[in-house]
């Protein structure tokens, strides 16, 4: 089962690493990783979406826990979380196929952010489905490249996974 | 109260020692680490000048084990530091706190593969419970302070800080009163009141009961509660290899140890309990045997300081995170308030002790040759079981554990986890540094000591007092006995065939050196071994082919267990 877990961390040199290290260390997989930094630029959110039945993914959790760097981890429950992923596609491109593509990326709301006679590039956001349905759409024009950001998540409502004040 | 002062970062890195109460440093210096050590030349710290940093790494370990204390290594950059990877990884696996200081190329040089520069942060990312690399000296003595707060609270574990030339040539302020604070480290110590009482009424509701205790209890400094709650119901207590001790191997529910060369009567017992009191333990592969098949009518408790720990190698049905001295006297108290007369599973103790009577631990004790466990019985007997056992990895390891019952923690000193080879040796000088009092014994086979035996010349050199037994046998001896059992006697390069003569070779470094061939030398010899003043080899020539017994294969039940044939 796929889960997304979101762990605040110390926006320092070597965190990123020794994270990695983790995962590569106890023979967990990682499907996606996302990095970037928070409200608090000395914390990173790091979204990590990992494949595993719950004990592995109770044990990834605690493991990272362990880290000193770590600061705080939470497991995004996929009923109520909101996820976007961004991608960007090249996609091959012809005078027949061009009004296509373009008429499919409007119905999937999706940007043209580069055009050539030969390419266009596509930025596309949303869920994971929706970015692999797309691409699916696309794959017959051939893609020539893509890049895809992997998932950022956040808890539906006001709870958040926040630092704690600290007692000083 | 000192004042705030500005200082060479070398300066603070030993002000930083000194506050923490640093007696001893093991290690051995190079082009990187001078300027510290030119620190340390006017340093009121003793700096014990090793011949291998592996060696230094395990001097620190073992005076860790042995007083509780964090130990400190001290290397130079590149092969230095490398040198001291097999130590660290032996004290992350038994949870031992040691800071290790490293040197490195200055911060200009990193990364462009300067003479000596090793990543040794990289490289040890995943056998320290942290690392730092230091690359501003206004970090440094920070770093320093959370480098002791982090080896030596929750779980203990090594954390090597890496100093660059230039942070140890720089200057800074030092300020006796920084504090640490570290959000993302906070270890639990004590333990949920609901969940102890749910463990009581486990304890309360079982019949069959097993406590299993291991080093955590050492490290808790749990003992005396382990005892408390052992004796109140009457619980029989198996220790793992790392927590023997902990339980007095004297005591009548006593199960002495577990696991693959367990008693007998301990991994029935285990096998056939309905309750597990898991205390301070990881659950090794070498304590449950086949996990799927690990005490399969225990419900298990499980009491640990480290979270990570719950559920990882076997089901737990009741998790109790923290101090383990904690959380035993708060179930102890509520045990108090709770039982009856009733709950004190006699059924199950008569069944425990005639399984102790039934197979004890055993050896040819008529043999006419010189048998291994022999030595190691006579060596407890001549040293009322009061001497701190270091030793090393393999067979003797095995018959130190079984037959040198110990009634004390700390008083058995192994490399349990990573099962280092070479380890035994220099950590009893670090053990006997910490413990200058005591009597100290290293139990070696004879390949394990030529792994660090070079040690005996800083032995000598700082008339270090300890003695060391090798249980010769001409083997890389476990390996044979697996081969013998499992590989269809193939002794594929576990002879040694040729072997230094160990008198001659403790006598070259102005040691005392002692050869024993027979049994009625044994007695004679290790007295005469605690009666010098100064280290003594004693050269033990035991019988080659002698296995250790009983042995649950790796991979099987507890509860298939080879042994001796009893001629």
């Amino acid at each position: 089962m796929k889960h997304v877990l979101a762990a605040l961390v110390e926006n320092k040199p070597g965190t990123l690493a020794r994270i990695l290290n983790l995962f590569r260390r106890r023979g967990f997989n990682i499907e996606s990783a996302a990095v970037g930094e928070t409200d608090d630029p000395e914390i990173s959110r790091l979204t990590i979406v990992v494949n595993g039945d719950n004990n592995v993914v109770e044990q990834v959790i605690k493991q990272l826990n362990k880290l000193i760097e770590v600061i705080k981890v939470s497991n995004l429950s996929q009923d109520t979380m909101v996820g976007r992923e961004l991608a960007i596609i090249k996609v091959a491109v012809d005078k027949e196929t061009m009004g296509e593509i373009i008429g499919l990326s409007e119905i999937f709301r999706a940007k043209i952010i580069d055009v050539s006679m030969k390419s266009l590039v596509i930025e596309i956001t949303g869920d994971e489905d929706k970015v692999n349905a797309f691409v699916d759409v696309m794959r017959r024009f051939g893609i020539k490249e893509m890049a895809r950001t992997g998932l950022v998540a956040l808890a539906r409502g006001p709870k958040a996974t926040k630092v704690e004040k600290e007692e000083v | 109260m000192p004042k705030k002062e500005r200082m060479k970062g070398t300066k603070i890195v030993v002000e930083s020692l000194m506050d923490e109460g640093v007696e001893y440093i093991f290690g051995i210096p190079g082009g990187s680490i001078i300027p510290l050590y030119d620190e340390y030349y006017d340093s009121d710290i003793k700096h014990i000048l090793m011949r291998h940093e592996q060696a230094a790494a395990h001097a620190a370990d073992g005076y860790a084990r042995s007083t509780g204390r964090t130990g400190v290594c001290t290397a130079t950059s590149g092969p230095g530091a490398t040198n001291l990877v097999t130590g660290i990884a032996t004290a992350y696996m038994d949870s031992v706190p040691m800071v290790a200081l490293t040197g490195q190329v200055p911060t200009t040089s990193i990364g462009n593969d300067a003479f000596q520069e090793a990543d040794i942060t990289g490289i040890t990312l995943s056998i320290t419970k942290h690392n730092y690399l230091v690359k501003d000296v206004n970090e440094l003595q920070r770093i320093i302070k959370e480098a002791f707060y982090i080896a030596s609270t929750g779980r203990p574990g090594p954390v090597l800080i890496d100093l660059p030339k230039d942070v140890q040539t720089g200057d800074a302020e030092y300020n006796p009163e920084t504090t640490v604070n570290l959000r993302g480290y906070k270890p639990t110590y004590k333990g949920h009141p609901a969940q102890i009482k749910k463990a009581a009424d486990m304890i309360i509701a079982a019949e069959r009961p097993v406590i299993i205790a291991g080093g955590g209890v050492t490290i808790s400094g749990a003992n005396k509660e382990l005892i408390n709650l052992a004796e109140l119901l009457n619980i029989p207590v198996a220790t793992t290899i790392m927590g023997k001790g902990t339980f007095p191997e004297d005591h009548l529910l006593s199960l002495g140890i577990l696991g693959m060369h367990g008693t007998k009567y301990a991994n029935y017992s285990v096998s056939g309990s309905d309750l597990i009191i898991a205390i301070g333990t990881r659950f090794s592969d070498r304590v449950t045997g086949d996990v799927s098949r690990f005490a399969s009518d225990a419900k298990i408790i499980h009491i640990d300081i480290d979270p990570a720990e719950i559920g990882k190698n076997v089901r737990v049905d009741l998790p109790i995170v923290g101090d383990s001295k904690n959380i035993l006297n708060s179930l102890v108290s509520v045990l108090k308030t709770n039982i009856s007369k009733e709950t004190k599973y006699k059924n199950w103790l008569d069944k425990v002790t005639t399984w102790k009577k039934e197979y004890p631990l055993y050896f040819d004790k008529k043999a006419d040759t010189l048998k291994p466990q022999y030595v190691i019985k006579k060596l407890y007997e001549a040293t009322n079981g009061d001497a701190i056992m270091v030793t090393e990895v393999g067979q003797h390891q095995m018959w130190t554990a079984q037959y040198y019952l110990c009634k004390n923690p700390r008083q058995f000193i192994s490399s349990g986890g990573l099962g280092t080879m070479g380890y035994g040796f220099p950590a009893s000088l670090g053990v006997k540094m910490g413990l200058p009092d005591r009597l100290v014994f290293d139990v070696a086979g004879d390949g394990s000591f030529q792994m660090n035996c070079q040690e005996l010349a800083t032995a000598v050199q700082n008339n270090i007092d300890v003695k060391v037994a090798i249980i010769n046998n001409g083997y890389l001896g476990m390996v044979r006995q697996w081969q013998e059992l499992f590989y269809n006697r193939r002794y594929s390069n576990t002879r040694l065939g040729y072997l230094p003569d160990f008198v001659k070779f403790a006598e070259s470094y102005n040691a005392k050196g002692i050869r024993v061939t027979k049994k009625s030398e044994v007695e004679d010899a290790i007295k005469e071994a605690v009666k010098h003043d100064g280290p003594v080899l004693i050269d033990f020539r035991v019988e080659e082919e002698e296995n250790v017994f009983p042995m649950v294969p790796a991979g099987a039940p507890l509860t298939n267990i080879l042994e001796v044939d009893k001629i």
